[in-house]
């Protein structure tokens, strides 16, 4: 194992402004036609927002589309299915809006009966997320002091660095396994931290998982 | 007014890093804010208490007031009502008053800085001497989804200058030719309103105000006005009065100068007449820390509005930790998701059915509790407010790319 370090992690967060595009749509139709027009700010809106903002209520795994579907077009099936779409599996944002094109698509071909309109003032209003990268303070050249950082950072380093990260390159893999593997040949915890559920834990709870992994690999590297 | 590592303990320590790290992008600009008063209203109250905020982290803020007579805002008063959808009769003469009185204005104001905040209709027509490079935001707080036709037309020629336009909410955006941003209002936790409080604090409150604890408390603060349906609160909770052991408190400012607020005050102390376990208090407009005391003692706050602007005293209950139960309407679902941070209910039966379930299961009441301060805690407090502010003038100054790598 490997004990010089390339390049301390320096840990960065992620913030957003909220741009509103008013573009609306009124029924599922509509949502389509949104969706397809949609460019990558719209789609990160609309589907990373949801997690982030919602770390501190019981999990949900869902996005604003499914979330909209499922609560004022009240179309249970499909809402249920766009829930399902699991987005930090993706590797870019125009894979995303496709696997919601396509879920889409096939609902309105199978599904021939009127389509429901909602109430003005239930709408779903498109947005886009205008994102800033900052540094904050946090820097780590070891694993304790990985922990250490790892205790103080923000839900939305946490969040740009286990999940926004799969959506550059290196493509599907978190920022924290790509340094643990580059600069100590350690594997084992990109291992860990790739089967940790984003939908099954609030981002404290993945906070302090991701934790107790670094902290038995540093006890297991200790004792090598 | 507090220092800004104040706001750590209620904001948490990222969120004032992440603040101190944004403005030192922004050091030594100037940001200009223009409203039409020093004192009382959101925009003031906000603008006294961010603007120290913003010295601190390095920034030069500005704050200008715009000046006209009676007549002047008489004018504006009327356009305020036309873009909440109160029919208002205009003519060219207001129309022409507006122009003239904003002219004079651009001779004396200094309107100089790198950006500028410019605060609702009045002062909108200063775009027409925005400096050359500076960056210009034109800053609607109010609720433009009803708005009346020539007031918005005639304002469109002027907003439609700026680089951009801030709305509280989606709903409220129009068809503009420019950018048009959501920055949420905020609460500051720190504002006797929202400060903490001890338990003897309270109780000392409470006992001054002789409102009763020895029973739950279902509470709803807000003036005496048919849009905030205290008749239907009424109602509802004689609904559950079978089955619970509660009392229902319905607090509102005295509605002196309000002829309306005085009837509807008539009204629902006559529905509340007979009923022991309902207690309609009035307290002063200064009532701050009272109003706090009593959010603080009470088991479950309502908010059942029937038409709402962005409806902040959810939040100011939210923060709080207490479970909130109100109307879905206006700005209220962006501050609650059913079932997750409070509850939203479109009739009286709905806020009845809530209540007596909220009552009968103490621990879902406190999770709701505790998921809505949290809510208000990420996207409602004043730092939170101060840094959409901060990433906008960074986005307008960074030559407006989607991406910003600071």
């Amino acid at each position: 194992m490997k004990i010089k370090i390339v390049e301390p992690f320096r840990f960065r967060t992620r913030l957003t402004l909220t741009e509103v595009t008013g573009r609306k749509a009124f029924n599922i139709a509509e949502l389509l036609e949104g969706i397809k027009a949609a460019d990558d700010a719209v789609i990160y809106h609309h589907t990373h927002r949801f997690i982030k903002q919602s770390h501190h209520l019981v999990p949900e795994g869902a996005n604003d589309f499914a979330y909209w579907v499922t609560n004022t077009v009240q179309a249970d099936r499909l809402g249920e299915e766009l829930t399902s779409i699991d987005i930090v599996q993706y590797h870019s944002l125009a894979d995303i809006r496709e696997a919601f094109v396509k879920m889409l698509e096939r609902h309105i071909s199978e599904n021939s009966d009127p389509m429901r309109i909602v109430a003005p003032g239930r709408e779903f209003h498109f947005m886009r997320a205008i994102r800033f990268s900052l540094p904050t303070e946090g820097a780590a050249g070891d694993y304790a002091g990985f922990i250490e950082c790892l205790r103080n950072v923000s839900v939305s380093s946490l969040y740009l660095h286990v999940f926004e990260a799969r959506l550059r390159p290196p493509y599907g893999v978190d920022d924290f396994s790509h340094w643990f593997k580059i600069n100590f040949n350690d594997e084992i915890i990109g291992k860990e931290i790739s089967r940790l559920d984003p939908y099954s834990y609030t981002l404290e709870s993945l906070r302090q998982r991701i934790i107790r992994i670094i902290e038995h690999r540093l006890a297991e590297v200790s004792r090598a | 007014m507090p220092k800004i590592d104040e706001y750590i303990t209620s904001a948490g320590p990222s969120a004032i890093e992440e603040l101190k790290i944004i403005a030192s992008r922004l050091k030594g600009k100037t940001i200009l804010n223009v409203n039409s008063t020093a004192v009382g209203g959101g925009v003031a109250e906000i603008l006294s208490r961010m603007l120290p905020m913003m010295t601190e982290l390095g920034i030069k803020p500005r704050w200008e007031l715009i000046k006209g007579g009676e007549d002047f805002y008489a004018v504006t008063k009327k356009f305020h009502n036309a873009l909440h959808g109160t029919y208002q009769k205009l003519t060219d003469a207001d129309f022409q008053l507006y122009r003239d009185i904003l002219k004079a204005n651009m001779e004396s104001l200094n309107l100089d800085a790198d950006v500028a905040l410019i605060h609702d209709p009045q002062p909108a027509g200063l775009i027409d001497k925005k400096p050359a490079g500076a960056k210009w935001v034109w800053r609607c707080h109010i609720d433009l989804s009803n708005r009346q036709a020539d007031v918005w037309n005639f304002l469109h020629g002027y907003v439609s200058r700026y680089d951009a336009a801030v709305i509280s909410a989606p709903s409220f955006s129009q068809e503009l030719p420019i950018k048009q941003f959501q920055v949420p209002p905020s609460i500051d936790p720190l504002a006797d309103k929202n400060k903490e409080l001890t338990d003897a604090e309270i109780k000392a409150i409470m006992a001054r105000l002789n409102i009763p604890t020895d029973k739950p408390l279902i509470t709803q603060v807000s003036r005496f006005d048919r849009l905030k349906d205290p008749l239907g609160v009424i109602e509802a909770f004689k609904k559950i009065q079978p089955y619970v052991t509660a009392r229902l408190l319905l607090v509102g400012g005295s509605a002196d100068d309000d002829p309306e607020g005085s009837q509807v005050l008539a009204e629902v102390r006559a529905a509340a007449e007979g009923a022991s376990d309902i207690i309609v208090i009035c307290l002063p407009p200064t009532s701050n820390i009272e109003i706090n005391a009593i959010q603080r003692a009470s088991t479950i706050i309502l908010q059942k509005s029937l038409k709402e602007g962005f409806g902040l005293t959810v939040s100011e209950a939210l923060w709080k930790g207490k479970p909130v139960i109100a109307g879905a309407v206006g700005g209220i679902p962006l501050q609650i998701t059913h079932k997750y941070s409070g509850i939203l209910t479109r009739t009286i039966e709905g806020s009845a059915y809530w209540m007596k379930r909220l009552l009968h299961e103490p621990a879902y009441a406190k999770k709701l509790g505790e998921n809505g301060r949290e809510h208000v805690r990420e996207n409602f407090l004043l730092t939170r407010h101060l840094r959409d502010y901060l990433l906008l003038a960074l986005y307008l100054e960074s030559g407006r790319q989607d991406f910003i790598h600071l």
